[in-house]
C-alpha cells in the first residue's frame, strides 16, 4: 500500500547540505504495523514528516519515490497534498496535551475533520464520530463527546487523538511516539487499541518509537534506523530475535532486560578508561572519605502542596503529595524508587535534598537527624554529603559556565581544595574517571551530547566527595545505548566508592539492573517494598504485579 | 577565535539583515559625532567667541542664501545647526545612557531578587512597580523636578538639572527591567542547574548573580536597547516642555523647543533639522533593539 523507495531528505543550511535520511526504502501493507526504531537523530520523525508532506522548511525531498496505492505522493500539488492529509494519511503525535484544541469540544473537532474531507451532513458526521469513540473504548460516547479535551485523562485524550486520526477512514496512520508520554498501564491499553484497529480496519500503521519493548509488543515488521540510513528491516521477531546487523545487536544488548539482572551492559566503545588521571581522581575520592558508607532513613514524611484556590475567601485546598512515607536506604546500597507520574517520586528527592519542607516526618543521614527544608543551614555537612543527579542533562548544567568552572565549583564551595590550579587538575582527572576527554574542561555544555552532559553531571556530583547520591531519572532522557553506558558508570562508581544511592525511575527494567532494594510508590503512598529480586519474582501487591506485567519487553 | 566569530549566529543574522546594518551605521555615526563633537564641530554653542551674529539665520545650502560651511543653516545667533545638534546629542545621549544604566541596575537587581525570594518581597516590589507604571513618566519627572526645586537651594539647582533629569527618567524606566528580570528568573529557577546550586547550599547572592543572571541577559539586552531610545525621547520631551535642560545647555529637546519659535517666521530648518535628527537616532536604536529581539527569540525567526 505504502511504498517508499530511495527516499532522501535534505536540509540545506549555511554550513552545507545536511541529509537527515538517505536512500530509505520501506513498504507497509494494509493492516500492518510497521515499526521504525532508532536513537535520537536517526531520522525517524523525518521519514514520517516526508510521507505526510509536512517537512519543516528548508527541508525537502531530494530524491526517491513515495507511493500510496496508485498515488505518487511526490507529484502532488500543495492542494492535492492537503486533500490527502487527514483523508488518506493521518498522524498521531506524542503529546495528547497539545495535539487537541483545548477550546473546542471533542465533538466539534471530530465533526470538523470528517466534514473537511467528506460531503455528508453534520448529523451523519456526528453519528460516525460517536461510533468511532465507542469503537476506541470511550464509554457513554454520546454524552462524553460534548466534553472538552481537559475533561479527559491522559490516556483517554490519546484515544481521542487516535479517533481523530481514523475518523476519515485513512489507509495509513503515522504514529510518532504515541505512548512515550503515557504511564505503562495506559500505554498498554493504547497499544492494544492500535493493534485492534490495524486488525479490524486494515489500517496500515507506521509506528515511530525509540522503545524496543513497544516494537516487540505490537509491530509486524520493523525497520532499524541509524544516522538516517536503514540498518536492518524485516519481520519483527526475526530482526529482534536474530539480529543480523551489528548495530541491531548492540541496540538489543543495551536494552535493560526486565526478567533478569545483568551485572554490566555490553556497550561498544565502553572500554573502561584507565588513564593515570582517572587514578588520581579515584585516589582523591577514596582518601577523603572518612568512615563507613552512610545510610538514610525517611520516617513518616508527609508533604502537602497548596491546591487550586476555589474561593477568594477560603484557603486553597491542600494536595497531599506524600502521605506518611517511610523507607530506608541501607549504607552502601542502592534503593530503587519506582512509580508512575504523579506518584511523588521526585517530591521525595526534593525533601531529601532540602528543597521541599515536609509538614511532618523525620529524616536521618547515617543516624544523625537531618534538618528539613529551609531549616537546613547552608553550611550543614549534608549539603556536601548528599549530591543529586538530575533527569535532564540539558538543564542541569549552567549553559553560561565552562565545564571547568562547573566542576571546580563544589571543590571551592566546600573548601575541599584551596588552590585554583589543583581544583582544575582534579576536575580534569574526574572527567577522565567518568569517561570524558580532559580537554572538555574549557568547553561549554552545549558542545556536548546528552550522554556526555550526564557524565559531566556525575563528575560534578563526585567532586563534592559525596556519600549519598540521589539519581532522579538519570537516564530517561537518554538513548538506550547511552543509557547503558551511564548505568554502567553509575554501577561502577557506586560499588567502587561505597556510595549509598537513591535511584528514582519509572522504568522497571532499569531499576532491576540498578537497585538492591526497591520501593514502589503510588499517589504519594508506598505500596510495596523489599529486596529487588524478591519483589520481581514475587510481588506482594497487585499494583506491583500489574506494573511488571504491563511493561513492554523485548523478549525472544 | 576568528573562526568562532565567523560561525556565530548573531553575526550571520546581522550580515543578512540590511535594516540592522543601516541602523547600526546610522546610530554609530551619530554616537561618534556626538562623542567627538568638540573636535569636529564648526563652533561651540557654549562659547560666544566661536560664532558670529553675522552668520545668523542662514538657510541650508541648497536653499537660496545658504552657504558653506553651514550645510544645514544657522540659528538666529549665528550658531551652526550641525554643531548645535552634535553638542545637543552629546547631552541627550549622556543622559539617556546614564538613565538606562541606573534603571538597569535598579530594575534587574529588584526583579532578580523578587523572582528568587518570591513571596511577600516579590508582592511588594511588584506592587510598587505597578504603581510606578500607573504614573506617566512625565509626571514622575515633574514630581522629582518639583521636589528638587523645593529642596535644593537656587544656586545649585542649575548644576543639578542634569542629575535630576537623569534620575527622573531612570525611575520611570526601571519597571521594564524589573518585570522582565523577574519573569526570566522564574523560568530559570525551575531549571535543574539552579536547583543543583541551591541543594549544594550556595549563597543566594551567588546563585542570583553568578548562576541566574548570565542566563537571563538576552532579553535584558533587548530592553536596554529599546529603553535607551525611550530615555532619549523622554529627555527630549521633558526639555521640550521646559522642565528639562535650560536653553544655555541645549539638548536635542531644548533645540526643538527653541526651533518652534521660528516655525511661523519661515526659518523652518531651526525646528526641522534637530527634529529629523532625533527621529533618525531613535528609529535606528529601535531597529537595533528589534534585531536583538529576533536574535534572542528563535521562534520569531
Amino acid at each position: 500500500m505504502l511504498a517508499v523507495e530511495d527516499l532522501t531528505v535534505a536540509f540545506p543550511s549555511r554550513f552545507g547540505i545536511f541529509r537527515a535520511i538517505e536512500d530509505i526504502t520501506l513498504a507497509i501493507a494494509p493492516g500492518e504495523i510497521h515499526g521504525l526504531v532508532g536513537e535520537s537523530g536517526a531520522g525517524k520523525s523525518t521519514i514520517g514528516a516526508a510521507i505526510i508532506g509536512l517537512l519543516q522548511p528548508p527541508g525537502h525531498v531530494e530524491r526517491g519515490a513515495m507511493r500510496l496505492g496508485e498515488t505518487d505522493l511526490r507529484a502532488l500539488t500543495p492542494n492535492q497534498a492537503h486533500e490527502i492529509r487527514g483523508k488518506r494519511i493521518s498522524m498521531i503525535f506524542q503529546d495528547p496535551q497539545t495535539s487537541l484544541n483545548p477550546l473546542m469540544t471533542i465533538e466539534d473537532q471530530l465533526i470538523e475533520t470528517i466534514l473537511a474531507h467528506e460531503d455528508i451532513t453534520a448529523d451523519a458526521a456526528r453519528d460516525r464520530a460517536v461510533g468511532i469513540l465507542e469503537e476506541i473504548g470511550i464509554r457513554d460516547a454520546r454524552t462524553r463527546i460534548r466534553a472538552y479535551p481537559h475533561q479527559f485523562s491522559g490516556g483517554m485524550r490519546q484515544r481521542v487523538v487516535i479517533a481523530l486520526a481514523i475518523c476519515t477512514n485513512p489507509e495509513l496512520v503515522i504514529a510518532d511516539e504515541p505512548t512515550t508520554a503515557l504511564d505503562v498501564a495506559v500505554q498498554s491499553q493504547v497499544l492494544d487499541l492500535i493493534r485492534r484497529l490495524a486488525d479490524d480496519r486494515g489500517i496500515g500503521f507506521l509506528l515511530i518509537t525509540h522503545d524496543i519493548g513497544v516494537i516487540a509488543r505490537i509491530t509486524d515488521r520493523v525497520t532499524v534506523l541509524r544516522a538516517g540510513a536503514v540498518m536492518e528491516t524485516g519481520e519483527t521477531a526475526a530482526v529482534l530475535g536474530r539480529p543480523a546487523h551489528d548495530y541491531t545487536r548492540a541496540l538489543m544488548a543495551a536494552v535493560p532486560p526486565l526478567d533478569r539482572r545483568v551485572e554490566r551492559f555490553l556497550v561498544p566503545g565502553d572500554s573502561a578508561r584507565g588513564g593515570a588521571a582517572s587514578e588520581t581522581a579515584a585516589r582523591w575520592l577514596l582518601d577523603g572519605d572518612a568512615g563507613p558508607p552512610l545510610g538514610l532513613s525517611v520516617e513518616e514524611v508527609s508533604v502537602q502542596f497548596a491546591g487550586p484556590r476555589t474561593s477568594f475567601l477560603k484557603k486553597p485546598d491542600v494536595f497531599q503529595a506524600l502521605d506518611r512515607v517511610s523507607f530506608a536506604v541501607a549504607p552502601g546500597k542502592v534503593t530503587g524508587l519506582v512509580g508512575e507520574s504523579g506518584s511523588g517520586k521526585s517530591t521525595i528527592a526534593k525533601v531529601i535534598a532540602g528543597l521541599v519542607r515536609p509538614v511532618s516526618g523525620r529524616l536521618a543521614l547515617g543516624g544523625e537527624p537531618l534538618p528539613e527544608g529551609r531549616a537546613r543551614p547552608r553550611r550543614h555537612p549534608s549539603r556536601r554529603l548528599i549530591q543529586m543527579i538530575f533527569q535532564d542533562p540539558f538543564s542541569s548544567l549552567n549553559a553560561r559556565h565552562r565545564i571547568g568552572d562547573i566542576l571546580a565549583e563544589p571543590l571551592w564551595l566546600y573548601g575541599l581544595e584551596p588552590r585554583a590550579e589543583k581544583r582544575r587538575a582534579l576536575a580534569a582527572a574526574m572527567l577522565d574517571l567518568v569517561g570524558m576527554e580532559p580537554d572538555a574542561i574549557d568547553k561549554y555544555p552545549h558542545q556536548f551530547s546528552g550522554g556526555q552532559r550526564q557524565r559531566i553531571a556525575v563528575a560534578r556530583a563526585l567532586l563534592a566527595r559525596p556519600r549519598f547520591l540521589i539519581c532522579d531519572e538519570p537516564t530517561s532522557a537518554l538513548d538506550v545505548s547511552i543509557q547503558a553506558q551511564v548505568l554502567n558508570l553509575l554501577k561502577d562508581l557506586q560499588a567502587r566508592f561505597g556510595l549509598s544511592m537513591l535511584f528514582i525511575t519509572h522504568n522497571l527494567a532499569v531499576v532491576r539492573q540498578m537497585a538492591d532494594d526497591l520501593v514502589v510508590m503510588r499517589q504519594g503512598r508506598i505500596v510495596d517494598g523489599g529486596e529487588t529480586e524478591r519483589l520481581f519474582r514475587d510481588p506482594a501487591s497487585d499494583y506491583t504485579r500489574e506494573l511488571i506485567e504491563l511493561t513492554p519487553v523485548a523478549r525472544f | 577565535m576568528w573562526a568562532f566569530i565567523k560561525r556565530s549566529e548573531p553575526l550571520w543574522l546581522f550580515v543578512h539583515s540590511p535594516a540592522a546594518i543601516i541602523a547600526a551605521i546610522l546610530a554609530l555615526t551619530i554616537i561618534c559625532g556626538a562623542a567627538f563633537a568638540p573636535w569636529i564641530a564648526l563652533n561651540n554653542p557654549y562659547d560666544l567667541a566661536s560664532f558670529s551674529l553675522m552668520d545668523g539665520l542662514l538657510p541650508p545650502v541648497w536653499q537660496e542664501g545658504g552657504r558653506a560651511p553651514f550645510w544645514l543653516g544657522t540659528d538666529d545667533q549665528g550658531r551652526d545647526m550641525i554643531s548645535s545638534i552634535l553638542y545637543g546629542a552629546r547631552l541627550s545621549l549622556m543622559i539617556g545612557l546614564a538613565a538606562m544604566a541606573i534603571a538597569t541596575v535598579l530594575g534587574v537587581g529588584l526583579g532578580l531578587a523578587a523572582g528568587y525570594i518570591g513571596g511577600r518581597f516579590d508582592a511588594v516590589v511588584m506592587r510598587i512597580a505597578d504603581v510606578q507604571l500607573a504614573l506617566p513618566a512625565i509626571l514622575t519627572a515633574l514630581l522629582i523636578d518639583g521636589i528638587a526645586r523645593g529642596v535644593l537651594p537656587t544656586d545649585v539647582q542649575q548644576e543639578f538639572r542634569v542629575v535630576v533629569l537623569t534620575l527622573a527618567i531612570a525611575l520611570s524606566l526601571w519597571v521594564n527591567f524589573a518585570r522582565t528580570a523577574r519573569a526570566s528568573t522564574f523560568v530559570e529557577m525551575n531549571k535543574d542547574y539552579v536547583q543543583a546550586a541551591m541543594i549544594q547550599g550556595q549563597h543566594p547572592l551567588r546563585v542570583m548573580f553568578i548562576h541566574i543572571l548570565p542566563n537571563i541577559l538576552g532579553p535584558l539586552l533587548v530592553i536596554m536597547t529599546v529603553d535607551l531610545a525611550s530615555a532619549i525621547l523622554l529627555e527630549a520631551t521633558l526639555s521640550f516642555l521646559g522642565i528639562g535642560l535650560p536653553a544655555d545647555s541645549p539638548s536635542l529637546g531644548t533645540l526643538i523647543r527653541i526651533g518652534m519659535q521660528f516655525l511661523l517666521s519661515g526659518e523652518w530648518w531651526i525646528l526641522w533639522v534637530p527634529s529629523i535628527f532625533l527621529v533618525l537616532l531613535v528609529v535606528s536604536i529601535n531597529i537595533l533593539g528589534d534585531f536583538l529581539r529576533d536574535v534572542f527569540n528563535p521562534r520569531l525567526r
